[in-house]
Protein backbone atom coordinates (compact mmCIF):
# COMPACT_ATOMS: atom_id res chain seq x y z
CA UNK A 1 0.00 0.00 0.00
CA UNK A 2 1.37 3.58 -0.49
CA UNK A 3 0.64 6.27 1.79
CA UNK A 4 -0.19 9.57 0.60
CA UNK A 5 0.52 11.76 3.00
CA UNK A 6 -1.99 14.57 3.69
CA UNK A 7 -1.17 17.24 5.77
CA UNK A 8 -3.79 19.94 4.82
CA UNK A 9 -1.70 21.11 1.14
CA UNK A 10 -3.61 20.65 -2.03
CA UNK A 11 -5.42 18.74 -4.12
CA UNK A 12 -4.78 14.56 -3.34
CA UNK A 13 -7.84 13.38 -5.84
CA UNK A 14 -5.61 12.95 -8.90
CA UNK A 15 -2.78 11.29 -7.49
CA UNK A 16 -4.84 8.66 -5.87
CA UNK A 17 -6.60 7.77 -8.65
CA UNK A 18 -3.30 7.54 -10.70
CA UNK A 19 -2.54 5.02 -8.35
CA UNK A 20 -5.88 3.39 -8.53
CA UNK A 21 -5.32 3.99 -12.92
CA UNK A 22 -1.70 1.50 -12.19
CA UNK A 23 -3.25 -0.85 -9.84
CA UNK A 24 -1.76 0.03 -7.26
CA UNK A 25 -3.47 0.70 -3.48
CA UNK A 26 -3.00 4.25 -2.07
CA UNK A 27 -4.45 5.97 1.00
CA UNK A 28 -4.16 9.10 1.47
CA UNK A 29 -3.95 9.64 5.16
CA UNK A 30 -2.06 12.00 8.22
CA UNK A 31 -2.19 9.17 10.44
CA UNK A 32 1.43 7.76 11.87
CA UNK A 33 0.23 4.85 11.93
CA UNK A 34 -0.86 3.95 8.47
CA UNK A 35 2.66 5.73 7.46
CA UNK A 36 4.41 3.28 8.92
CA UNK A 37 2.26 0.47 7.87
CA UNK A 38 3.00 1.57 4.34
CA UNK A 39 5.02 -0.05 2.17
CA UNK A 40 5.82 3.15 0.35
CA UNK A 41 4.95 6.71 0.74
CA UNK A 42 3.82 9.47 -1.17
CA UNK A 43 4.73 13.45 0.06
CA UNK A 44 2.86 15.58 -1.99
CA UNK A 45 2.36 19.65 -1.44
CA UNK A 46 1.36 22.74 -3.57
CA UNK A 47 1.62 26.20 -2.14
CA UNK A 48 4.57 27.99 -0.28
CA UNK A 49 7.68 26.22 0.67
CA UNK A 50 7.52 28.16 4.27
CA UNK A 51 3.82 27.26 4.85
CA UNK A 52 4.12 23.55 3.98
CA UNK A 53 7.15 22.74 5.80
CA UNK A 54 5.52 24.41 9.21
CA UNK A 55 2.41 22.22 8.72
CA UNK A 56 4.46 19.03 8.59
CA UNK A 57 6.08 20.26 11.59
CA UNK A 58 2.93 20.85 13.49
CA UNK A 59 1.24 17.74 12.71
CA UNK A 60 4.60 16.11 13.76
CA UNK A 61 4.34 14.31 10.01
CA UNK A 62 8.18 15.61 9.17
CA UNK A 63 9.51 13.05 12.07
CA UNK A 64 7.76 10.04 10.69
CA UNK A 65 8.48 10.84 7.30
CA UNK A 66 12.31 11.35 8.10
CA UNK A 67 11.57 7.94 10.65
CA UNK A 68 10.20 5.75 7.53
CA UNK A 69 12.93 7.01 5.13
CA UNK A 70 15.57 6.37 7.52
CA UNK A 71 14.32 3.30 7.86
CA UNK A 72 15.02 2.65 3.94
CA UNK A 73 11.46 3.02 2.97
CA UNK A 74 10.88 4.25 -0.46
CA UNK A 75 9.87 7.73 -0.05
CA UNK A 76 8.49 9.74 -3.17
CA UNK A 77 8.34 13.84 -2.84
CA UNK A 78 6.14 15.82 -5.87
CA UNK A 79 6.70 18.83 -6.58
CA UNK A 80 6.84 21.09 -3.32
CA UNK A 81 6.68 17.85 -1.79
CA UNK A 82 10.22 16.90 -3.38
CA UNK A 83 11.79 20.50 -2.47
CA UNK A 84 11.03 19.95 1.13
CA UNK A 85 13.24 16.95 0.76
CA UNK A 86 16.38 19.21 0.39
CA UNK A 87 17.97 20.88 3.49
CA UNK A 88 16.20 24.64 3.15
CA UNK A 89 14.31 26.85 0.99
CA UNK A 90 15.04 30.54 0.15
CA UNK A 91 11.41 31.19 -1.18
CA UNK A 92 10.20 33.69 0.85
CA UNK A 93 12.68 34.21 3.73
CA UNK A 94 14.72 30.87 4.76
CA UNK A 95 13.33 28.08 5.09
CA UNK A 96 14.66 24.58 6.46
CA UNK A 97 13.35 21.59 4.81
CA UNK A 98 13.37 18.00 6.10
CA UNK A 99 17.02 17.25 5.02
CA UNK A 100 16.92 13.97 3.48
CA UNK A 101 18.71 15.09 0.09
CA UNK A 102 21.61 17.48 -0.26
CA UNK A 103 20.76 21.03 -1.53
CA UNK A 104 18.43 23.98 -1.43
CA UNK A 105 15.42 25.59 -3.12
CA UNK A 106 16.09 29.19 -5.04
CA UNK A 107 14.10 31.06 -7.49
CA UNK A 108 14.13 29.90 -10.91
CA UNK A 109 14.05 33.78 -11.68
CA UNK A 110 17.66 34.01 -10.91
CA UNK A 111 18.78 31.46 -13.55
CA UNK A 112 16.77 32.23 -16.39
CA UNK A 113 16.20 35.08 -19.41
CA UNK A 114 13.82 37.59 -18.04
CA UNK A 115 11.78 36.80 -21.25
CA UNK A 116 10.83 33.61 -19.90
CA UNK A 117 7.66 33.47 -17.59
CA UNK A 118 7.85 32.35 -13.92
CA UNK A 119 5.97 29.91 -13.01
CA UNK A 120 7.46 27.38 -15.84
CA UNK A 121 3.76 26.19 -16.35
CA UNK A 122 3.26 23.39 -18.95
CA UNK A 123 4.79 20.52 -20.59
CA UNK A 124 8.99 20.09 -20.94
CA UNK A 125 11.20 17.61 -21.89
CA UNK A 126 13.51 15.68 -19.12
CA UNK A 127 17.00 15.01 -19.87
CA UNK A 128 17.99 12.15 -17.86
CA UNK A 129 21.50 12.61 -15.82
CA UNK A 130 21.85 9.63 -14.20
CA UNK A 131 19.74 6.07 -14.21
CA UNK A 132 17.85 4.69 -11.41
CA UNK A 133 15.05 2.13 -11.01
CA UNK A 134 12.16 5.11 -10.55
CA UNK A 135 13.57 5.98 -14.92
CA UNK A 136 13.68 2.47 -15.71
CA UNK A 137 10.04 2.76 -17.73
CA UNK A 138 11.35 6.77 -19.21
CA UNK A 139 12.67 7.67 -21.99
CA UNK A 140 15.30 10.78 -22.52
CA UNK A 141 13.34 13.41 -24.03
CA UNK A 142 9.97 12.20 -23.15
CA UNK A 143 7.76 15.11 -21.91
CA UNK A 144 6.00 16.04 -18.30
CA UNK A 145 4.23 18.43 -16.90
CA UNK A 146 5.42 21.23 -14.67
CA UNK A 147 3.94 23.77 -12.73
CA UNK A 148 6.69 25.91 -10.38
CA UNK A 149 8.63 29.36 -9.80
CA UNK A 150 11.24 27.05 -7.55
CA UNK A 151 14.07 24.35 -8.31
CA UNK A 152 16.21 22.12 -6.36
CA UNK A 153 19.68 23.71 -6.80
CA UNK A 154 23.29 22.07 -5.34
CA UNK A 155 21.89 18.75 -5.59
CA UNK A 156 24.27 16.84 -8.37
CA UNK A 157 24.77 14.18 -5.68
CA UNK A 158 20.96 12.76 -6.03
CA UNK A 159 19.94 14.68 -9.79
CA UNK A 160 18.43 12.25 -12.03
CA UNK A 161 17.13 14.28 -14.89
CA UNK A 162 17.06 17.88 -15.62
CA UNK A 163 14.82 20.04 -18.13
CA UNK A 164 16.18 22.91 -20.40
CA UNK A 165 14.11 26.25 -19.45
CA UNK A 166 16.29 28.88 -20.13
CA UNK A 167 19.03 27.16 -17.73
CA UNK A 168 19.03 23.63 -16.05
CA UNK A 169 16.24 23.01 -14.04
CA UNK A 170 16.28 20.05 -11.74
CA UNK A 171 13.26 17.76 -12.59
CA UNK A 172 13.79 14.11 -10.80
CA UNK A 173 15.87 13.36 -8.22
CA UNK A 174 16.70 10.00 -6.12
CA UNK A 175 19.10 8.70 -3.82
CA UNK A 176 19.11 5.44 -2.02
CA UNK A 177 15.38 5.29 -0.92
CA UNK A 178 14.38 9.10 -1.23
CA UNK A 179 13.17 9.75 -4.55
CA UNK A 180 11.69 13.46 -6.39
CA UNK A 181 10.09 15.06 -8.72
CA UNK A 182 9.66 18.81 -9.67
CA UNK A 183 6.76 17.91 -12.08
CA UNK A 184 3.62 16.35 -11.52
CA UNK A 185 3.53 12.86 -12.45
CA UNK A 186 0.09 12.52 -12.02
CA UNK A 187 -0.63 15.44 -14.78
CA UNK A 188 1.50 14.10 -16.74
CA UNK A 189 -0.23 10.96 -18.73
CA UNK A 190 1.13 7.36 -19.42
CA UNK A 191 4.65 8.57 -19.13
CA UNK A 192 3.83 9.99 -15.69
CA UNK A 193 2.03 7.13 -14.48
CA UNK A 194 4.95 4.72 -15.87
CA UNK A 195 7.11 6.94 -13.56
CA UNK A 196 4.62 6.13 -10.35
CA UNK A 197 4.59 2.20 -11.56
CA UNK A 198 8.48 2.31 -11.36
CA UNK A 199 8.46 3.80 -7.95
CA UNK A 200 5.91 1.06 -6.84
CA UNK A 201 8.58 -1.50 -8.06
CA UNK A 202 11.37 0.37 -6.01
CA UNK A 203 12.16 -1.28 -3.01
CA UNK A 204 13.80 -4.05 -3.65
CA UNK A 205 17.23 -2.22 -4.13
CA UNK A 206 16.88 -1.04 -0.73
CA UNK B 1 12.29 24.14 -24.65
CA UNK B 2 8.96 23.96 -22.72
CA UNK B 3 6.10 23.22 -25.59
CA UNK B 4 3.33 25.25 -26.68
CA UNK B 5 0.31 23.77 -25.56
CA UNK B 6 -3.03 22.71 -27.60
CA UNK B 7 -6.27 22.61 -25.36
CA UNK B 8 -9.47 21.50 -26.80
CA UNK B 9 -12.55 22.75 -24.79
CA UNK B 10 -15.69 21.01 -24.07
CA UNK B 11 -18.71 22.85 -23.71
CA UNK B 12 -20.64 20.97 -21.32
CA UNK B 13 -24.68 20.79 -20.77
CA UNK B 14 -26.59 18.27 -19.14
CA UNK B 15 -23.91 15.85 -18.98
CA UNK B 16 -23.43 15.88 -22.94
CA UNK B 17 -21.18 17.99 -24.90
CA UNK B 18 -22.38 20.62 -26.83
CA UNK B 19 -21.73 21.56 -30.41
CA UNK B 20 -22.32 18.11 -31.64
CA UNK B 21 -19.44 15.64 -32.17
CA UNK B 22 -19.33 13.21 -34.91
CA UNK B 23 -16.28 11.40 -34.83
CA UNK B 24 -16.02 8.41 -37.33
CA UNK B 25 -13.64 6.38 -35.41
CA UNK B 26 -15.92 6.34 -32.01
CA UNK B 27 -19.52 6.70 -33.18
CA UNK B 28 -21.32 8.73 -30.49
CA UNK B 29 -18.43 10.72 -28.35
CA UNK B 30 -21.14 13.95 -26.66
CA UNK B 31 -19.89 11.71 -23.80
CA UNK B 32 -17.54 14.46 -21.96
CA UNK B 33 -15.51 11.46 -20.27
CA UNK B 34 -15.28 9.41 -23.50
CA UNK B 35 -14.27 13.07 -25.82
CA UNK B 36 -11.89 13.58 -22.33
CA UNK B 37 -10.12 9.94 -22.97
CA UNK B 38 -9.88 10.32 -26.51
CA UNK B 39 -8.05 13.51 -26.39
CA UNK B 40 -5.78 12.80 -23.52
CA UNK B 41 -4.56 9.52 -25.99
CA UNK B 42 -4.38 11.62 -28.98
CA UNK B 43 -2.13 14.78 -28.38
CA UNK B 44 -4.13 17.00 -26.03
CA UNK B 45 -1.86 18.86 -23.49
CA UNK B 46 -4.38 20.01 -21.55
CA UNK B 47 -8.39 20.33 -21.31
CA UNK B 48 -10.94 22.89 -20.38
CA UNK B 49 -14.23 21.65 -19.27
CA UNK B 50 -16.65 24.74 -19.21
CA UNK B 51 -20.61 24.10 -17.50
CA UNK B 52 -23.18 25.61 -19.66
CA UNK B 53 -25.74 23.81 -17.19
CA UNK B 54 -28.12 26.16 -15.78
CA UNK B 55 -30.66 24.06 -13.47
CA UNK B 56 -29.17 22.52 -9.79
CA UNK B 57 -29.58 18.98 -11.77
CA UNK B 58 -27.18 20.25 -14.45
CA UNK B 59 -24.63 21.22 -12.27
CA UNK B 60 -24.48 18.31 -9.75
CA UNK B 61 -24.29 15.65 -13.55
CA UNK B 62 -21.62 18.09 -14.06
CA UNK B 63 -19.62 17.68 -11.03
CA UNK B 64 -20.04 13.88 -11.65
CA UNK B 65 -18.05 13.72 -15.08
CA UNK B 66 -15.82 15.80 -13.70
CA UNK B 67 -14.88 13.10 -10.66
CA UNK B 68 -15.11 10.44 -13.97
CA UNK B 69 -13.04 12.01 -16.24
CA UNK B 70 -10.39 13.03 -13.36
CA UNK B 71 -10.51 9.30 -12.36
CA UNK B 72 -9.18 8.28 -16.14
CA UNK B 73 -7.65 11.43 -17.74
CA UNK B 74 -3.92 12.35 -16.33
CA UNK B 75 -3.60 15.30 -17.98
CA UNK B 76 -4.26 18.83 -16.30
CA UNK B 77 -7.97 20.01 -16.50
CA UNK B 78 -9.39 22.79 -15.92
CA UNK B 79 -12.99 23.87 -15.40
CA UNK B 80 -15.20 26.49 -15.85
CA UNK B 81 -18.16 27.72 -16.68
CA UNK B 82 -20.81 29.16 -13.03
CA UNK B 83 -17.78 29.89 -10.74
CA UNK B 84 -19.26 32.76 -8.48
CA UNK B 85 -17.41 31.86 -5.36
CA UNK B 86 -14.63 30.14 -3.90
CA UNK B 87 -17.21 27.82 -2.87
CA UNK B 88 -17.30 27.55 -6.65
CA UNK B 89 -13.38 26.98 -6.75
CA UNK B 90 -13.87 24.16 -3.83
CA UNK B 91 -16.94 22.00 -5.30
CA UNK B 92 -14.56 21.69 -8.62
CA UNK B 93 -11.42 21.62 -7.09
CA UNK B 94 -12.53 18.45 -5.21
CA UNK B 95 -13.72 16.67 -8.39
CA UNK B 96 -10.57 16.46 -9.72
CA UNK B 97 -9.90 19.84 -11.68
CA UNK B 98 -6.60 21.50 -10.96
CA UNK B 99 -7.47 25.03 -12.17
CA UNK B 100 -10.51 27.08 -12.17
CA UNK B 101 -11.50 29.72 -14.80
CA UNK B 102 -13.48 32.69 -13.89
CA UNK B 103 -14.92 34.95 -16.48
CA UNK B 104 -18.38 36.73 -14.85
CA UNK B 105 -17.79 36.09 -11.37
CA UNK B 106 -15.03 37.84 -11.41
CA UNK B 107 -16.77 41.00 -12.79
CA UNK B 108 -19.69 40.46 -10.53
CA UNK B 109 -17.51 40.25 -7.68
CA UNK B 110 -14.11 41.46 -8.39
CA UNK B 111 -12.34 40.24 -4.67
CA UNK B 112 -13.01 36.58 -6.42
CA UNK B 113 -9.30 36.36 -8.18
CA UNK B 114 -7.81 37.95 -4.99
CA UNK B 115 -9.80 35.59 -2.71
CA UNK B 116 -9.14 32.41 -4.55
CA UNK B 117 -5.78 33.04 -5.27
CA UNK B 118 -4.53 33.15 -1.37
CA UNK B 119 -6.89 30.07 -1.08
CA UNK B 120 -5.53 27.82 -3.82
CA UNK B 121 -2.72 29.43 -5.25
CA UNK B 122 -2.17 31.64 -8.37
CA UNK B 123 -1.58 28.79 -10.11
CA UNK B 124 -5.08 27.57 -10.34
CA UNK B 125 -7.07 30.70 -10.93
CA UNK B 126 -7.41 31.56 -14.41
CA UNK B 127 -9.04 34.70 -15.70
CA UNK B 128 -10.99 34.12 -18.72
CA UNK B 129 -12.44 37.17 -20.84
CA UNK B 130 -14.44 37.59 -23.61
CA UNK B 131 -13.37 40.86 -25.77
CA UNK B 132 -14.67 42.60 -28.52
CA UNK B 133 -14.51 45.85 -30.09
CA UNK B 134 -16.80 48.48 -29.84
CA UNK B 135 -15.55 51.86 -31.06
CA UNK B 136 -12.13 50.66 -32.04
CA UNK B 137 -11.67 50.04 -28.07
CA UNK B 138 -11.27 46.47 -26.86
CA UNK B 139 -14.26 46.01 -24.28
CA UNK B 140 -15.27 43.40 -21.63
CA UNK B 141 -17.85 41.36 -22.41
CA UNK B 142 -20.25 39.08 -19.41
CA UNK B 143 -22.44 36.59 -19.06
CA UNK B 144 -21.09 34.10 -22.09
CA UNK B 145 -20.22 37.64 -24.49
CA UNK B 146 -24.94 39.10 -24.25
CA UNK B 147 -23.16 42.00 -21.72
CA UNK B 148 -21.03 44.74 -23.05
CA UNK B 149 -19.24 45.79 -19.22
CA UNK B 150 -18.06 48.93 -20.96
CA UNK B 151 -14.71 48.33 -18.94
CA UNK B 152 -11.53 47.87 -21.05
CA UNK B 153 -9.97 44.91 -21.88
CA UNK B 154 -5.97 45.33 -21.39
CA UNK B 155 -6.89 47.43 -17.73
CA UNK B 156 -8.91 44.27 -16.69
CA UNK B 157 -6.87 41.78 -17.52
CA UNK B 158 -3.77 43.54 -15.79
CA UNK B 159 -5.96 44.19 -12.69
CA UNK B 160 -6.66 40.60 -12.41
CA UNK B 161 -3.50 39.35 -12.96
CA UNK B 162 -2.41 42.01 -10.17
CA UNK B 163 -4.84 40.15 -8.24
CA UNK B 164 -3.09 36.71 -8.28
CA UNK B 165 -4.98 35.11 -11.69
CA UNK B 166 -1.75 32.78 -12.91
CA UNK B 167 -2.60 32.00 -16.66
CA UNK B 168 -5.12 34.24 -18.89
CA UNK B 169 -7.44 33.07 -21.54
CA UNK B 170 -8.16 35.57 -24.45
CA UNK B 171 -11.33 34.99 -26.03
CA UNK B 172 -11.61 37.37 -29.25
CA UNK B 173 -15.73 37.35 -29.54
CA UNK B 174 -14.38 39.58 -32.92
CA UNK B 175 -12.91 36.17 -34.43
CA UNK B 176 -14.64 33.54 -32.97
CA UNK B 177 -16.67 31.19 -35.22
CA UNK B 178 -15.30 32.72 -38.35
CA UNK B 179 -12.76 30.68 -38.65
CA UNK B 180 -9.77 32.72 -40.20
CA UNK B 181 -7.51 32.81 -37.70
CA UNK B 182 -6.63 34.26 -33.99
CA UNK B 183 -7.08 37.99 -33.15
CA UNK B 184 -3.55 38.70 -33.12
CA UNK B 185 -3.58 42.36 -32.41
CA UNK B 186 -5.43 42.12 -29.27
CA UNK B 187 -3.55 38.79 -28.19
CA UNK B 188 -0.55 40.97 -28.97
CA UNK B 189 -1.49 43.79 -26.64
CA UNK B 190 -2.40 40.96 -23.69
CA UNK B 191 1.08 39.35 -23.85
CA UNK B 192 2.38 43.12 -24.08
CA UNK B 193 0.72 43.60 -20.53
CA UNK B 194 1.31 40.64 -18.22
CA UNK B 195 4.03 38.38 -17.71
CA UNK B 196 1.78 35.05 -17.05
CA UNK B 197 0.73 32.32 -19.36
CA UNK B 198 -1.61 33.14 -22.05
CA UNK B 199 -3.98 31.69 -24.06
CA UNK B 200 -5.25 32.17 -27.25
CA UNK B 201 -8.96 31.99 -28.06
CA UNK B 202 -11.32 32.29 -31.13
CA UNK B 203 -10.99 32.16 -34.47
CA UNK B 204 -8.65 28.92 -35.34
CA UNK B 205 -10.43 27.39 -38.61
CA UNK B 206 -6.90 25.32 -39.84
CA UNK B 207 -3.93 24.05 -38.65
CA UNK B 208 -1.95 26.82 -40.44
CA UNK B 209 -3.88 29.35 -38.15
CA UNK B 210 -2.21 27.93 -35.21
CA UNK B 211 1.21 27.99 -36.77
CA UNK B 212 0.71 31.56 -37.30
CA UNK B 213 -0.30 32.42 -34.08
CA UNK B 214 2.95 30.85 -32.41
CA UNK B 215 5.24 32.00 -35.24
CA UNK B 216 3.96 36.02 -34.62
CA UNK B 217 3.63 35.87 -31.25
CA UNK B 218 6.22 34.05 -29.18
CA UNK B 219 4.53 35.21 -25.81
CA UNK B 220 1.37 32.93 -26.25
CA UNK B 221 1.84 29.47 -24.54
CA UNK B 222 -1.44 28.13 -25.70
CA UNK B 223 -3.91 27.83 -28.24
CA UNK B 224 -7.28 26.75 -27.18
CA UNK B 225 -10.23 25.73 -29.82
CA UNK B 226 -13.79 23.54 -29.61
CA UNK B 227 -15.82 22.62 -32.56
CA UNK B 228 -12.60 21.94 -34.81
CA UNK B 229 -11.17 19.44 -32.92
CA UNK B 230 -14.69 17.95 -32.13
CA UNK B 231 -15.50 17.77 -35.89
CA UNK B 232 -12.40 16.41 -36.36
CA UNK B 233 -11.53 19.45 -39.25
CA UNK B 234 -7.92 19.39 -37.27
CA UNK B 235 -6.52 16.81 -35.63
CA UNK B 236 -4.10 17.14 -32.49
CA UNK B 237 -1.34 14.95 -33.75
CA UNK B 238 -1.51 16.37 -37.28
CA UNK B 239 -1.40 20.08 -36.17
CA UNK B 240 1.64 19.22 -33.77
CA UNK B 241 3.65 17.58 -35.88
CA UNK B 242 2.82 20.68 -38.09
CA UNK B 243 4.06 22.83 -35.43
CA UNK B 244 7.39 20.71 -35.19
CA UNK B 245 8.10 20.87 -39.02
CA UNK B 246 7.91 24.86 -38.58
CA UNK B 247 10.12 24.83 -35.61
CA UNK B 248 7.87 25.35 -32.40
CA UNK B 249 8.34 23.02 -29.88
CA UNK B 250 5.35 20.94 -29.53
CA UNK B 251 5.05 17.55 -27.54
CA UNK B 252 4.49 14.54 -29.71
Amino acid sequence: MVAIIDYGVGNLFSLRSSFAAIGEEAEVTSDPEVIRRADRVILPGVGAFGDAAEKLRQTGLDRVVREEAGRGKPLMGICLGMQLLFERSFEYGEHEGLGLLKGEIRPIAERIPENLKIPQMGWNALKIVRQSPLLKYTQDGEYVYFVHSYSAVKCEESLLASTEYGAELTACVGLGNVYGCQFHPEKSGAVGLKMLKAFCETGAEV
Amino acid sequence: MITKRIIPCLDVKDGRVVKGVNFQRLGDVASPVDLAKYYSDNGADELVFYDITASAEGRSLFTEILTETARTVFIPLTVGGGINTTGDFDRVLKCGADKVSVNSGAIRDPSLVGKAAKLYGDQCVVLSVDVKRVDGVFRIFAKGGRENTGMEAIEWVRRCVGDGAGEVVVNSMDTDGVKQGFDLELLEKVCGAVKVPVIASGGAGKIEDFITLFNALPGVDAGLAASIFHFGEVKINDLKAEMKRNGIPARI
